[in-house]
């Protein structure tokens, strides 16, 4: 977030800059007050307002208001770090400064523009450069100096970076221990700066603070070191009752700003996983040593041992699959890790915002990978904040639209066709598609007369600073979030559906891809390609006999499979490929099921059964309909995966022949 | 995104020369330039496997040692006739960066030709051709008499193969 600052040109700054400082500033408030940090959340909110003025464009950048807001942020810094050594927070500093950006915020654009920093307080008369020997500089912070977060420590790194420094410190005005007021700053220093460099550099460095400090520059000729002239006004700032923090502790407090990151990923494994792996790999040495007693002389070789080797193979087989399981295992924790924080978060904020909620989860127990786990957790805060704020109506409102007074949110989590399925379901008031189309409309995202689709206005709401709520609190409302939510969820590989039905209430849908994961595959051969379905969608494979055969109005092929009357699906069709054979007859239709539903796949050939590893499309291209991913065949060619749910629903939405308008693009006419 | 680009090649070929250095390939007789920092490896034609539903100038997916590389005619891209490929017919495997990311993807074009030094002098901004195409070329350089056009891979690439969500995004 300070680089960001750092990086606003005044004047000229661009969305993205803002946008991520925004963004930061955001999580910094949702997180805080997660933890009950209000002051934190308190001051955030201040800032955050500021940015996003800054942000819509309604406000110019101005060097003053950078300069708030980077005081800010090492205010709240110290902040952060205060609550964590559980030292009381300096409040009044907060107060001083939040009343700053209120200021900012009251006054117009014009009056901040206007207030720019021109007060240079050097008395430097710059010589010619060429007989400079270096620069003379005397600082003396007003005693207040470091409640505005800045620390001479780290302009003195600084200046030394310049060129050779030496620092004399001025300790008369160090008051006894009794007296010290540790945030008050007593010392003065003179720099002795031996480098031929511009003014202008040093000045640089005491830009943010030339409002708190007296200091000057005296050039240092080569010849003869100018003698030292107090200014004016060090003079009348020494009656101050002053006196002193070690430079110690300055130094101390830059070392805990920047806490190296010692902790390196790491992760907790249950004893019984690592017994379990160290049991798996004790079977494998024995396994191999057993292999290894077959003697390889194949000069007298008979048929015992082939049978010895046929065993251990498939021994070998089995342990190197645990293997692999247990494995992938210990990087599994279970979703409750991610949920555990729910109960609590929507119990505080049902009282703050006189809501009845209740919280429904299931499928605690599903498994995650690390990684993942990690970064959804953020996403789905904010997803669950948004339910309990703008979804979930007033007690009062719920009643008189017929509803049980409390609202309930549900969060599911399971497998579903090789993905991690997270819903998060709200009965709540759902999207007002109007006021989002309105507001897009009003932020020039669409046209006025752009005819949008139920889903396509649903997406817009994942567009960064968008946000239909009317009031802004504290907690949601600011339009910031969504995106972020849709961008980590990208990055995971994942997606997030959304469907709302006004009145009814919301349902996101995240997608996640099981990573590493590696599935059981049945091979299966459609026209020339090779495609995997997943085994555990398979329940049953059989050869098509023509009596079984049923039409529905001369179009859906259905087939009846004891009982049961089950669509066929021409996987030919579907994804469009060239047809080996005509009739159904002598076909093999492979039963799957999906989504609850079952379907024939007709295909013309079954293959082996085999592990294949998941490779993901989505990498380098995109996600595919009816595909979940892809994978390499023993002879290195790839093979698709079939999805059975999307797959599913392509045969019940046929695709319409993807003539991408893109395809024919003409280039050089 | 560009900008960060030409700082890349920048700083990496031309410390000393104050040019880009550029693969060219054939097409239909044209000759096209991408900037070699992007190309990752350059290989003969192999059989792909075809994806589904896509449109048909994606020819389909490759084993790239271990990933999944989505492979695109860009005969096929430009509405050019298709020929059959022969033994100069080539896949250059090229990293080509998105808002996701950076992708590694594979175009076949017919031939490579050359690698040429081209200094920013000499790019000259492409002619409008009142096409859409305008946004897929970088520039147009002449070299030993000859026209190359220096190709925007990144758009190129990235159209018509983002989600919808991205073009909205776009």
């Amino acid at each position: 977030m300070e680089s960001g600052l750092l990086n606003l040109d005044i004047g000229a700054a661009d969305d993205e800059t803002v946008n991520s400082i925004f963004r930061a500033a955001h999580s910094i408030k949702g997180g805080s007050a997660t933890f009950g940090f209000t002051d934190v959340a308190d001051f955030t909110h201040g800032m955050e307002t500021l940015l996003d003025e800054m942000r819509d464009g309604s406000r110019d950048v101005t060097q003053v208001s950078v300069d708030t807001l980077l005081q800010s942020v090492d205010c709240l810094r110290q902040m952060l770090a205060a609550s964590r050594d559980k030292t009381p927070i300096d409040t009044e500093r907060a107060a001083e400064l939040k009343s700053e950006l209120e200021e900012i915020l009251a006054s117009g654009n014009n009056s901040a523009a206007t207030h720019t920093i021109e007060k240079n307080k050097t008395t430097a008369t710059p010589g010619s450069s060429d007989d400079r020997e270096g620069w003379k500089i005397k600082f003396k912070p007003y005693h207040d100096m470091l409640k505005t977060g800045n620390d001479p420590v780290r302009m003195f790194r600084e200046l030394a970076e310049l060129g050779a420094l030496s620092v004399e410190v001025d300790i008369s005005q160090l008051p006894i221990l009794d007296d010290l007021d540790p945030e008050e700053s007593y010392l003065s220093w003179e720099l002795t700066l031996k480098e031929n460099i511009e003014i202008e550099k040093v000045k640089e460095i005491f830009e943010w603070v030339e409002d708190e400090c007296d200091f000057e520059i005296i050039e240092i000729k080569s010849d003869a070191p100018q003698s030292n002239e107090v200014s004016k006004e060090a003079v009348a700032e020494n009656n101050t009752k002053s006196v002193s923090p070690t430079p110690k502790a300055a130094a101390k407090s830059t070392a805990n700003k920047y806490p190296v990151n010692t902790d390196s990923a790491s992760i907790r494994v249950s004893i019984d996983k690592v017994d379990a792996l160290i049991n798996m790999v004790g079977e494998l040495v024995i396994t191999q040593s057993m292999i290894g007693q077959l003697d390889c002389d194949f000069d007298d070789f008979d048929i015992t041992r082939m049978e010895k080797l046929r065993d251990g193979l498939t021994l070998l087989e089995r342990n190197t699959r645990e293997l692999q399981e247990s494995v992938m295992r210990i990087r599994m924790l279970p979703i409750s890790f991610a949920f555990n924080r729910f109960p609590r978060m929507v119990h505080d904020l049902c009282q703050q915002l006189d809501k009845k909620i209740e919280l429904k989860t299931t499928g605690e127990q599903t498994e995650l990978d690390k990684t993942v786990m990690e970064k959804i957790g953020d996403p789905l805060v904010h997803l669950v904040r948004n339910s309990i704020d703008h979804g979930i109506e007033m007690p009062a409102e719920r009643l008189a639209a017929g509803k049980p007074e409390s609202g309930t949110i549900e969060l599911n989590a399971f497998h579903k066709g090789g993905n991690i399925i997270i819903e998060i379901k709200d009965d709540g008031a759902g999207f007002n598609k109007e006021k989002i189309k309105a507001k897009a409309i009003e932020k020039e995202l669409i046209g006025s007369d752009e005819n949008l689709t139920d889903d396509k206005i649903y997406d817009l709401i994942f567009q960064p600073g968008f946000s239909t709520a009317e009031q802004l609190s504290d907690i949601s409302g600011r339009g910031v979030g969504m995106d972020v939510v849709k961008r980590n969820i990208r990055e995971l590989g994942g997606n997030i559906d959304v469907k709302s039905e006004a009145g009814n209430g919301t349902t996101f849908t995240i997608r996640l891809p099981l990573t590493l994961a590696i599935l059981d595959g049945q091979l299966v051969c459609v026209g020339d390609e090779i495609y995997i379905t997943p085994l555990v969608s398979i329940v049953e494979s059989l050869q098509i006999k023509k009596e079984f055969v049923n039409n529905i109005a001369g179009q859906t092929e259905l087939y009846k499979v004891r009982d049961e009357y089950i669509p066929i699906v021409r996987m030919h069709d579907i994804f469009g490929i060239k047809i080996k054979r005509k009739s159904l007859e002598g076909g093999l239709l492979v039963v799957v099921e999906g989504d609850g539903k079952k379907v024939g796949l007709l295909v013309d050939e079954l293959l082996g059964q085999q592990q294949v590893v998941i490779k993901s499309l989505e990498t380098n291209y995109k996600r595919v309909d009816g595909v979940s991913g892809a994978t390499i065949l023993g002879d290195g060619t790839v093979a698709l995966i079939l999805d059975v749910d999307g797959l599913i629903d392509l045969s019940r939405n046929p695709p319409t022949p993807k003539r991408s308008p893109e395809s024919g693009v003409r280039e050089v006419a | 995104m560009s900008t960060a680009q030409h700082v890349d090649t920048n700083t990496a070929v031309d410390v000393m020369t104050d040019t880009d250095q550029y693969l060219t390939f054939i097409l239909a007789g044209e000759e096209y330039g991408v900037d070699i920092l992007r190309v990752q490896e350059i290989k003969g034609w192999d059989s792909v496997t075809p994806i589904p539903n896509t449109p048909d100038y994606i020819k389909g997916v490759i084993n790239l040692r271990g990933t999944i590389v989505p492979i695109i005619d860009l005969r096929h891209r430009f509405s050019l006739d298709e020929i059959p490929y022969g033994a100069t017919t080539v896949v250059i495997v090229l990293k080509v960066e998105s808002e996701n990311g950076n992708r590694t993807m594979g175009i076949v074009v017919d031939a490579v030709s050359d690698v040429y030094n081209v200094s920013e002098d000499e790019m000259k901004p492409p002619p409008d051709f009142g096409t859409i195409s305008i946004d897929y070329v970088k520039g147009l350089a002449t070299l030993e008499e000859k026209m190359v056009i220096v190709l925007e891979i990144d758009k190129l690439l990235n159209s018509g193969i983002m989600d919808n969500a991205d073009e909205l995004l776009q």
